[in-house]
């Protein structure tokens, strides 16, 4: 075969033979590790999977924040003023969050409705809001204003 | 009066800009010299009118002036002085504004040291750039002009900065990234000027690639402090989380990575050259797509300071010019520039080829990692969120195919090589590397951890491959001092790079795997054994900063009766804006760092929750992003880059770059 013709034959082949480790490895990565966001009221509803990695987000309700005084457990409820869905952490919780602020929790339902949470995120500055949270809000907000009318 | 000097200078620095992005490279499309020669002078005025405008802003901040909006909501009359100095870009307004700096910092770096490039080379260059800074200038005027004033209601002090930017490693974070981003500009500038002038030669990589080199330095130091900081300042002690914003920044690092390999390539062969070109305008989209992740607010990131759509548009609509533009350029120009020099399949071009094919693939998995959760939401499919653990199943054996081959590069010969000499050169350094990948895991007490075993074969691979490498330079010469003499800067930076990968390999792998990490109640008096140490809680204590209160937790730490430590978490709440913080207390070493941090008073009993870590080998990490960005510095003493002209055109005539 012709030098040049052969190179690019290497360059192609190796191209594809490595796309396709890549899309392989991608495909079975995404499979168990992508998380889906569902607002309190989807939660409420039933629309979210029981044992699967999720995230919930809203609101943390005013004194509903219960800690344990022997173990690092917290309890609290989220809500976007529509449902509430309470959530179990054990561990330290980001410096930001607090009660009347928004909040996400990363972690799995259980048949009960509690959200398991293995991971908490709260905003990263005193303007800040979580996007998730606030567009759950905001539609949590329309439909209300849709049902008063 | 000071704001609006610095707001006329801004002006003035995008009519420059403008006049930049024109004149000159009208005047190389029709060879009109005195055109052609204005280009560096009008550099150089950008440079001096964005630097007074950033001065004026730093001024404005300096003297707390209130009236002027980003102070008054990043600052405060407390704040630390050299905290106000780097409030400047701790906001997006100000961070803007760097970036038009270090643009125009670039470009006249270009300008000076570049004198020997053709005429009409250098016109075109800095002519790109300029249009580059033309779109930044006016995304800060027109969107987020930094010297907007409050009147007349001028707040008696300022917000403050946010906490978590209060520390000396987000003072050199945000430059050192920015160097970097903006340095692959130069190495796109000329890589459009070459379309441009339909000339791709070896000539043309030669002069980018100390450039290139240099940005990927300074982009590995900046990532290297960015993570750095993570660790000690976001208090869960974690050195990378695969966040978005991170990703951004990652990004264009993997793919200058591919570049500068497929640079040399480009340089020493004259192959890949439409490719280095492509990639070239890849590493730069790639900086600007980092910027309007970050910028436009779609992320949740300490970094989106502002959550402006218009921003946001602004900048994809310049992402899109960008790309759209040097895509089509590409398009119309690049068969033209194709090779037709060809090389063995056992050959430094081929290994180079992985590099580049690996590195290429783990860019496009880590965009489309980053990308995935935006794309469901566009489509209204829903709020996901792409993990570690995806990018981790990628990125990780990516990089393990790596570094077989990488072991080889350094001393492999260019063109075409032989398996025979591969295996006679190689085998003793396979072998060692196998030993020490056995043995070394042995000494870390434990239970036996064959992925530390892994990563230690690997990582020796790569440094005794070098090593024989080094050997076979310098037994040939008289001896051994005019040997390692005989080594060229380039040569060592590749040492040096290459060094620093397989220590953040070996780091990287180390800590993941022997951290020891404990989440747990406890209050004075307490004892906790984690790791054969011992953290005793003497007491708490009321500390009082500048600009902060803190709850101060005292521990003493002991290795058997032995006290190595004593250690200080606190817990801060800043006075101005009341928002509270924890800054983690580390004891660091070359082989283990210890780290506790705060979480909140649990209980009645003075209790307090307290997070133990045991982390071995993490600073390898941030040793190794050091040497890799050393080794990038070191590469542009090279003799070669300086005397250029003549020389550097040996298969090409220097005349003629003109189209």
């Amino acid at each position: 075969m012709h030098p040049v013709r052969k190179q690019r034959l290497i360059i192609v082949g190796s191209v594809v033979v490595f796309s396709s480790i890549a899309i392989g490895l991608a495909a079975y990565a995404l499979r168990g590790n992508i998380n889906l966001f569902y607002p309190p009221v989807d939660v409420m509803a039933g629309l979210a999977p029981v044992d699967r990695p999720i995230r919930v987000g809203g609101m943390v309700v005013d004194g509903s924040v219960e800690r344990s005084s022997e173990t690092l457990e917290v309890r609290f409820l989220v809500t976007d003023y529509e449902a509430v869905v309470p959530v179990v952490y054990v561990g330290i919780l980001p410096d930001l969050f607090a009660e009347g602020e928004g909040a996400v929790a990363a972690g799995t339902l259980n048949a009960d409705g509690v959200l398991q949470a293995t991971e908490v995120l709260a905003k990263h500055d005193e303007n800040y809001m979580p996007p998730e949270v606030a567009d759950a809000l905001e539609a949590s907000a329309r439909r209300k204003q849709e049902a008063s009318l | 009066m000071i704001p609006e000097l610095g707001h006329m200078a801004l002006i003035l620095a995008m009519c420059l800009a403008v006049m930049l992005g024109t004149i000159p490279l009208w005047g190389a499309q029709r060879g009109h010299t005195p055109s052609m020669a204005l280009a560096p002078s009008l550099a150089m005025g950008v440079l001096v009118f964005s630097a007074i405008s950033f001065a004026c802003l730093a001024t404005a901040f300096l003297q707390d002036d209130f009236s002027v909006k980003v102070v008054a909501s990043n600052s405060n009359s407390l704040l630390p002085p050299i905290y106000k100095f780097s409030a400047v870009w701790g906001n997006h307004e100000g961070s803007l504004l760097l970036w038009v700096l270090i643009l125009s910092g670039w470009m006249a770096a270009v300008a000076v040291f570049s004198a020997q490039l053709p005429t009409v080379v250098l016109a075109r260059v800095l002519s790109v750039m300029g249009l580059v800074a033309v779109g930044f200038l006016s995304f800060s005027l027109f969107t987020s002009n930094p010297f907007e004033r409050l009147l007349p209601g001028i707040p008696a002090d300022g917000n403050d900065l946010n906490p978590l930017l209060q520390d000396p490693g987000l003072i050199i974070h945000p430059p050192l990234l920015y160097m970097g981003y903006v340095g692959f500009s130069v190495a796109f500038a000329f890589a459009i000027a070459a379309l441009l002038g339909g000339r791709l030669d070896a000539a043309w990589a030669r002069w980018s690639r100390p450039w290139t080199n240099v940005a990927w330095a300074f982009l590995s130091l900046g990532i290297m402090l960015g993570s750095w900081w993570a660790y000690y300042e976001l208090g869960w002690g974690g050195w990378w989380f695969w966040d978005p914003v991170e990703n951004a920044s990652f990004l264009p690092w993997l793919a200058g990575t591919a570049l500068i390999h497929s640079l040399a390539v480009t340089e020493k062969r004259g192959l890949f050259k439409s490719w280095t070109v492509l990639l070239a305008i890849f590493a730069f989209s790639l900086s600007l797509l980092g910027t309007f992740l970050v910028r436009s607010g779609v992320l949740t990131s300490v970094h989106a300071f502002a959550t402006d759509p218009a921003r946001g548009l602004f900048i994809l609509i310049f992402l899109g010019l960008v790309v759209g533009g040097s895509l089509t350029l590409y398009a119309l120009r690049a068969p033209s520039v194709g090779s037709r020099i060809s090389f063995a399949w056992l050959s430094r071009e081929t290994l180079l080829l992985v590099n580049n094919v690996v590195f290429v693939v783990a860019t496009v998995s880590v965009l489309f990692g980053t990308l995935f959760p935006l794309i469901m939401d566009a489509l209204g499919q829903g709020k996901y969120s792409v993990g570690p653990p995806y990018f981790n199943a990628i990125f990780v054996p990516l990089m393990a195919v790596l570094i077989p081959f990488m072991g080889i590069g350094p001393l492999s010969r260019w063109k075409k090589d032989s398996a025979a000499r591969w295996r006679a050169e190689l085998l003793v350094p396979a072998l060692a590397a196998l030993a020490l990948g056995i043995v070394l895991p042995l000494f870390a007490g434990g239970d036996y951890n064959v992925w530390v075993a892994l990563a230690i074969v690997l990582a020796a691979w790569i440094v005794l491959g070098m090593l024989r490498d080094l050997y076979n330079r310098v037994r040939t010469a008289a001896s051994v001092g005019r040997g390692f003499r005989r080594l060229t800067p380039s040569y060592c930076g590749m040492f040096l790079a290459h060094l620093g990968f397989a220590m953040t390999v070996v780091g990287v792998v180390a800590t993941t795997q022997y951290t020891e990490e404990r989440d747990i109640r406890m209050q004075p008096g307490d004892v906790q054994v984690l790791a054969g140490y011992t953290f005793r809680f003497e007491d708490m204590a009321r500390v009082r900063g500048p600009n902060y209160v803190a709850d101060e937790a005292r521990f003493t730490v002991l290795e058997g009766e032995k006290v190595i430590a004593s250690m200080a978490p606190q817990k801060r709440r800043y006075l101005a804006s009341g928002s509270v913080m924890t800054e983690a207390a580390i004891d660091d070493g070359l082989f283990r760092d210890l780290f506790i941090a705060m979480g909140e008073p649990v209980g009645d009993g003075g209790g307090w929750a307290i997070r133990l870590h045991y982390k071995p080998m993490i600073r390898w990490i941030w040793l190794g992003a050091i040497f890799m960005g050393v080794g990038g510095f070191a590469t542009v003493a090279d003799r070669r880059y300086r005397r250029q002209r003549v020389t550097a055109t040996s298969n090409v005539p220097g005349a003629g770059y003109a189209a």
